[in-house]
């Protein structure tokens, strides 16, 4: 009891914008909102606002290995890829019955954390850190694009599903309920909606509490002076593995409800473009924040969308430009800058009340 | 009893030799002073200790144990602890949160956030808890990581120039803090150019220079070693 007390205090923490009663109500009418939404609107658009929460796993992700663990990290979108891959490849060779789907999640999420922890064992082992962990996993990144392109042929099949090349995978079943009417699959509509939100609640207060720990402590403490949070007997490389692992796994769930949501997934969702858009979004939201972060994401991500109807030229030209902004005007974030511009505001207006 | 002890330990830099078979016995509860010019190798003398940087040939000894080949993290778990020449505080983070990550794994709850406002107090902080460690002035940023070395509890602390920017108040107030450590049961190893200081807490100076152990005795002796003045007047020169 004590224990899910001290768990329920970390929600709150240096490490998280965002506290007391009037951010929690906030929070709460957000999710409200969120909630009420499907009821005002229909199935199809529904569905495409599910397109936009998927990709918020990972960015955060990134936020935790790079905002918080400060270890530039373009493996993300490798880690999304073997995921979604690997949901294909388990649900076209066993089905969706028996709830199978949601095992195939799992499962996916582990392969994912798996090469991670091999990577990471590799890279944080071996003392690579800084600008070569970003070439390292952006080297991994684009060597698995590579050799999904090249997987054409017939003879590139595992079991029932063929890996298709450059057209990629397709036709994998949804995620599916199992009921006693018979199986219920959540196409990209209003369950899978309420589905990805209950997942977007989980991890976001998860990550919340996770940060405000005293493991968080050290992940950031790292991010500060690794030299120095040795020197307080922290295995610092045992800290940034686990940070990375759990990292792959969100980018791995965005990943597989990517791949659920579109019932395709194609080796550009491993390529350059699809390793640097999290960056922009996790950069102009402000890395060092969880809210920041999500924020950032669905309004950049949307901004982004609009814009596509323009040409999708026009848009990465768009999201660019929209970076170097965000790097010369406010470095950790155009969101976050914000955030912090009205916090400062209202304590200034308690103080003056007061 | 010896608590740490270093045998013939050597390193070299490509071609520079920056330590050169130094053999050192620091024993149980005393306050050591390691002082030399600058460049002597002093620091790279704690690095080897703290496992930093490994020694191309010789043997760290601590507590009896053979830690030549430990990682740093499980050097200072076995009570090691150590303030840098430079502070290496987290400057991104409030002072409060420096002092929490440095108890965190020793103490939980109530009882961690009562040691965070005691140790507030004893360095003079406690107005600073919330500010940025990175805003703090030299000197304090200087009482910052002396606070992070002490939390751990170690058995030996290593503080590498631990009054660099301070005031000759603040230089006595730390001198004061070394000694009630000890007298508490903590050995302690200092490299420091301060002599009022080194005559303040120093119950044994060693004298480095060019990687070699050049002098050991108590203070009065070193300073009246002409051998001793003549390497600090030869790099006065130079
Ligand atoms: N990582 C390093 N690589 C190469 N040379 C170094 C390194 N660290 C220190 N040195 C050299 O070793 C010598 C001793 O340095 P140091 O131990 O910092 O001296 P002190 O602390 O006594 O002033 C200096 O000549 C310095 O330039
Ligand atoms: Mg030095």
């Amino acid at each position: 009891m004590t224990g899910l007390v001290s768990l329920f205090r970390r929600l709150e923490g240096p490490q998280t914008l965002g506290r007391g009663p009037a951010f929690w109500a906030l929070f709460a009418l957000v999710l409200a909102g969120a909630l009420a939404y499907p009821l005002f609107s229909d199935g199809y658009t529904v569905g495409n606002t599910v397109y936009f929460f998927v990709w918020v796993f990972i960015a955060l992700s990134l936020s935790l290995i790079w905002g918080y663990g400060g270890s530039l990290s373009f493996g993300q979108t490798a880690f999304f890829g073997i995921a979604g891959y690997g949901y294909g490849i388990l649900t076209i060779n066993f089905g969706a019955a028996y709830g199978f789907t949601w095992i195939a999640l799992l499962l996916a999420i582990g392969m994912a954390a798996l090469v991670a922890a091999l990577l990471g064992y590799f890279m944080f082992f071996g003392r690579i850190a800084g600008v070569f962990l970003g070439i390292v996993t952006l080297a991994v990144t684009l060597m698995l694009e590579r050799f999904m392109a090249q997987t054409a042929g017939p003879e590139w099949r595992i079991g029932a599903a063929r890996l298709n090349g450059f057209n990629g995978m397709s036709a994998m079943p949804p995620l599916t309920i199992p009921w006693f009417g018979g199986p219920i699959p959540l196409f990209a509509d209003v369950g899978l909606y309420y589905v990805v939100l209950a997942m977007l609640v989980l991890v976001y207060l998860g990550l919340r509490i996770l940060m405000n720990s005293s493991f968080g402590n050290v992940i950031v403490a790292i991010r500060e002076n690794p030299e120095r949070a040795e020197m307080l007997g922290y295995d610092i490389r045992k800290y940034q593995l686990i940070t990375f692992v759990i990292g792959a796994a969100l980018a791995g769930l965005s990943g597989v409800l990517y791949t659920v949501w579109g019932q395709y997934i194609t080796p550009s969702s491993m390529g350059m473009t699809a390793a640097s858009l999290p960056l922009i979004w996790v950069a102009v939201g402000g890395r060092s924040d969880l809210t920041a972060t999500v924020i950032g994401t669905l309004v950049v991500l949307s901004g982004f969308q609009a814009l596509t109807i323009y040409g999708s030229q026009y848009a990465l030209v768009f999201m660019g430009v929209l970076l170097v902004l965000t790097v010369l005007i406010a470095p950790n974030g155009l969101v976050l800058g914000v955030i912090k511009g009205i916090t400062k505001l209202v304590t200034r207006r308690k103080q003056e009340a007061a | 009893m010896a608590l740490l002890q270093l045998r013939d330990v050597n390193k070299h830099f490509g071609g520079l030799h920056v330590t050169n078979s130094v053999n050192l016995v620091l024993e149980q509860g005393e306050i050591h002073c390691l002082i030399g010019p600058n460049g002597a190798g002093k620091s790279t003398l704690f690095r080897l200790i703290l496992g930093e940087h490994h020694p191309g040939s010789g043997q760290i000894y601590f507590a009896g144990e053979d830690i030549t080949t430990l990682k740093s993290f499980a050097r200072i778990r076995r009570g090691l602890s150590v303030k840098f020449q430079v502070p290496g505080v987290f400057k991104g983070l409030s002072v409060r949160q420096n002092l929490e990550i440095a108890l965190q794994s020793r103490l939980h709850g109530a009882a961690l956030d009562k040691e965070i406002d005691r140790l507030l107090a004893f360095l003079n902080l406690e107005a600073e808890q919330a500010q940025l460690a990175g805003n703090l002035s030299h000197g304090q940023k200087q009482w910052l990581e002396i606070g992070m070395a002490i939390a751990l509890k170690p058995r030996l602390l290593l503080l590498d120039e631990p009054t660099a920017g301070m005031s000759p108040e603040e230089t006595h107030m730390t001198g004061e803090m070394v000694r009630r450590l000890n007298a508490a049961g903590m050995t302690v190893l200092a490299i420091e150019h301060d002599m009022a200081f080194v005559r303040q807490v120093a119950q044994r100076v060693t004298v480095l220079h060019l990687g070699q152990v050049f002098a050991q005795g108590s203070i009065d002796e070193i300073v009246a070693d002409e051998r001793v003045a003549a390497i600090y007047l030869g790099q006065a020169h130079a």
